[in-house]
């Protein structure tokens, strides 16, 4: 099942499979470590519902749900 | 003696400015890069027969032009070329590190990989094998601890060997085929059309496909670049057709894929990751519920600590610059030198070192918290929040926050932002914060006028200041900020125990970057005012006949459609320039009026020592300190006798005479919006590196206190409040 990254819940894991768009916030996430075949698990949700938490390459990251709206993940 | 250049590179937080500190100690310069608001730490050591040279460039991620910092560490390795680049790397975070040393892999760079961090690595199960590591990178890997001494001889030996025999990395670098061909494509045009470039061409070619605005910038201004950039388009065409995506996409893949297979050949990793400490702490500080309450009370706290700690201490460097006036003037007698001694340079330095109490506790609370890793946290909480308020990042939050209690360490904790323009935008809505030194203000204003409902009073004006805030912000970004959103990716680092040394290493650096760079500013401008004041020789300081009051006589008709129009009010406006308290005093000079509640004429010598003590009450502003009108010998003499001004009946009585309680309020308004006082704009001055920001500040906060204190005023008329 695919889903975007911004739709996953907490605790939920999966691997990327297409980082949509383009432009300079999607290469500095891809160099951040949101390449395809990555392994990716949502960790939490702040308090407010937006930014989300995320493992990534073994360390924790934080992005805006309209960025991660643009990364497709399979879930296991 | 034979010198070695060193340059430390890494991403943020791995340990480079530890080092760098541990082999420079007070060998060192900080500065800023030319043109950047990025600090340039260089420093230089002795090791054997060697003269080491070391800088410690930005923390970065990556060396795509994506920020600043990213900009200011590339040009530096392409055009400095330092002999050897010491790659510090958290080996708890390994394959993330790798990414940039695969791009300065790129770039030739002769490097050394130090692994740090290495007891996280082995809390989280990594082993890693260094040796199998630098073989497959061609690079000598050394395992160090940058807080202690372990490896440091190894490290050091290590550069001294690579300095004499480089390494060859270019050829190590495996990107599978269809990225290397076309790499290889390209060169070759390269290497034909503009072969004196001074970057090995295979790195130019990946910029080029990468699309790198800096770098098709430097090819179009060669002039022979045609060829070259058709080709790029023929190749980007091609990925397109072949995988649906951009080349510069490809090439991410490409490295992070070489990576995976270094790391899946020299790292062991345990199956299932366990829950480390970080997780846990993190449960509950980013809890839905208790998230925000938690931060609100470290917040508070901070704010707390800051100003009941720094307040008293400011108080004391108050009182000994107060002392020290006094003694001056007593064996020099009255004049003009003494003057400009006690009133101009004793003030001024005095208005200066009030600060520093409050900027280094400040400092230090901040470097614990960023250290911490706390700092993070808050900016993830709070980010929703600014973002959808002001368009802000949530690290945005704080600086604002400790406006409240003074704008100079407000800007100064712009610092923790990494976006410049977040940092600009910032640092230009903060001074809205109403400042504590504007509550003696109010409170004057307020006991004169509004003794019914002066807490309202007061509230309303706290709430008009975050509400132009917000409304400046969102202008700001429509306009001179636009379409230059920062989007929030930001790393939440594990939480680590500061240690007691870097937290007082980070407060030294940062305290005396100010007191060196905006105490000149006040200093200098201090003495202006002063001048202003006593000049012409013989006028009382201050007075209608001095410059200051002649030019506030000019200009007092330009605040009379906002309901004062008398000179008074003006000169206050231009003292409040210096402090915004000191507009206060100012009328109790002017009015010749102390403490004591009476109306007579003062004397010169009252008028002067007045002056002195209202430039030295800079740090009364926040202790929420009553500002009095007495003068600076009778507050030495007679403490316990102080009578604050708004309780008296002789001020009360000028100030009703001068204002109408319309005309009071839109005096308010504009004294908590306009012109920031001196020492914000020189911090605005030091943290941007340019006088373009605090002159804008300057003018465009003026026009926005102008414009709101009208509307106040004819408003209030048209209301029929007059
Ligand atoms: N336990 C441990 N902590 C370390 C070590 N090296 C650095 N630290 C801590 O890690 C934090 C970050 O270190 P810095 O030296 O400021 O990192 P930096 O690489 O200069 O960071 P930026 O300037 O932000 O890029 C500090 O709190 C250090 O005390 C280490 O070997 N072991
Ligand atoms: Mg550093």
């Amino acid at each position: 099942m695919i889903k975007t990254l911004n739709n996953l819940k907490q605790g939920e894991t999966g691997i990327i499979v297409a980082f949509k768009g383009k432009g300079n916030v999607r290469k500095h996430l891809m160099e951040m470590g949101l390449v395809r075949g990555s392994d990716i698990k949502v960790e939490r949700v702040a308090p407010l519902g937006d930014p989300i938490e995320i493992k990534i390459k073994g360390y924790s990251l934080s992005l805006r749900k309209e960025d991660a709206k643009k990364v497709e993940i399979e879930i296991k | 003696m034979d010198k070695i250049k060193i340059a430390l590179a890494g991403n943020p937080n791995v340990g480079k400015s530890t080092l760098f500190n541990r082999w420079t100690g007070m060998r060192q310069h900080v500065g800023n890069w030319p043109g950047k608001t990025v600090e340039k730490k260089e420093g230089s050591f002795k090791y054997d027969q060697y003269g080491m040279e070391v800088i410690d460039l930005p923390g970065n991620y990556s060396l795509t032009a994506y920020s600043v910092e990213e900009v200011v560490s590339r040009d530096y390795i392409v055009g400095e070329k330092p002999d050897v680049i010491v790659n510090i790397i958290d080996a708890a975070n390994l394959e993330r590190n790798l990414y940039l040393t695969v791009q300065m892999m790129e770039l030739g760079a002769n490097l050394v990989l130090a692994l740090n961090m290495n007891k996280f690595a082995r809390e989280k199960g990594l082993k890693i094998n260094k040796k199998q590591l630098s073989e497959l990178l061609g690079v000598p890997v050394i395992e160090i601890e940058a807080v202690d001494d372990t490896g440091s001889e190894k490290l050091l030996q290590t550069i001294v060997k690579v300095s004499k025999s480089p390494n060859v990395v270019l050829d190590r670098l495996e990107y599978g085929n269809e990225v290397s061909e076309h790499t290889k494509q390209l060169e070759k045009i390269i290497d034909q059309d503009i072969p004196q470039l001074d970057a090995p061409s295979s790195w130019i070619a990946l910029k080029l496909m990468e699309e790198d605005p800096e770098i098709i910038k430097k090819i179009e201004e060669t002039g022979k670049g045609q060829r070259v950039l058709k080709e790029i388009k023929k190749i980007q065409r091609h990925f397109n057709d072949v995988f649906g995506d951009d080349a510069d996409a490809a090439i991410t893949d490409a490295r992070y894929g070489f990576i995976a297979g270094l790391v899946s050949e020299s790292v062991k990793k345990p199956k299932i990751d366990k829950v480390t400490r970080s997780d846990l702490i993190d449960r509950v500080v980013t809890h839905k519920y208790l998230g925000i309450p938690i931060f609100l009370l470290i917040m508070w706290l901070t704010f707390q600590i800051t100003f009941t700690l720094g307040d008293p201490l400011g108080g004391y460097v108050e009182e000994a610059f107060a002392w020290l006036g006094e003694t001056i003037a007593a064996s020099m007698g009255e004049g003009f030198l003494t003057s400009f001694i006690v009133d101009g340079i004793i003030g001024g330095v005095g208005g200066v070192l009030v600060f520093v109490p409050l900027i280094f506790i400040l400092f230090l609370i901040l470097s614990i918290l960023e250290d911490s890793g706390y700092l993070a946290r808050a900016a993830f909480v709070m980010d929703r929040f600014m973002h959808k308020l002001v368009g802000l990042h949530g690290k945005s939050f704080i600086p604002m926050i400790l406006g409240f209690g003074c704008a100079v360490p407000g800007i100064m904790a712009t610092r923790t932002l990494e976006n410049e323009r977040d940092r600009l935008l910032t640092m230009l809505i903060v001074p809205f914060m109403s400042c504590s030194a504007r509550l003696p203000v109010y409170a004057l204003i307020v006991a004169a006028f509004f003794s019914a409902y002066q807490g309202w009073v007061i509230f309303s004006l706290y709430l008009l200041g975050i509400v132009v805030a917000i409304i400046v912000a969102a202008i700001f970004k429509k306009t001179i900020f636009k379409g230059m959103s920062a989007p929030f990716v930001m790393e939440l680092p594990p939480y680590r125990l500061p240690t007691a040394k870097g937290a007082l290493i980070h407060m030294w650096e940062r305290g005396a970057l100010f007191l060196k760079k905006a105490g000149t500013i006040i200093l200098a401008l201090s003495v202006v005012i002063w001048a202003l004041s006593s000049l012409p020789v013989g006028v009382e300081y201050g007075s209608q006949e001095s410059v200051t009051g002649q030019i506030g006589t000019v200009l007092s008709p330009i605040f009379a459609p906002l309901g004062f129009g008398e000179w008074q009010a003006t000169v206050a406006i231009i003292y409040g320039f210096l402090a915004k308290e000191v507009v206060v005093s100012t009328f109790g000079t002017l009015y010749g009026i102390d403490g004591d509640g009476g109306g007579e004429e003062a004397s010169d010598e009252e008028v002067s020592a007045n002056e002195t003590a209202s430039v030295e009450q800079v740090s009364n502003e926040a202790s929420g300190e009553q500002v009095s009108g007495e003068t600076a010998v009778e507050e030495a003499s007679a403490e316990e006798e102080e009578t604050a001004l708004e309780e008296d009946p002789g001020y009360i009585a000028v100030m009703q005479e001068l204002f109408t309680p319309l005309s009071a309020y839109a005096y308010m308004v504009f004294v908590l919006l306009y012109i920031p006082c001196l020492a914000t704009l020189a911090a605005i001055r030091r943290e941007t590196n340019s006088w373009k920001w605090p002159a804008f500040a300057a003018v465009y906060t003026f026009v926005v206190a102008y414009v709101v204190s009208f509307v106040v005023y004819q408003g209030g008329l048209i209301m029929g409040f007059a």
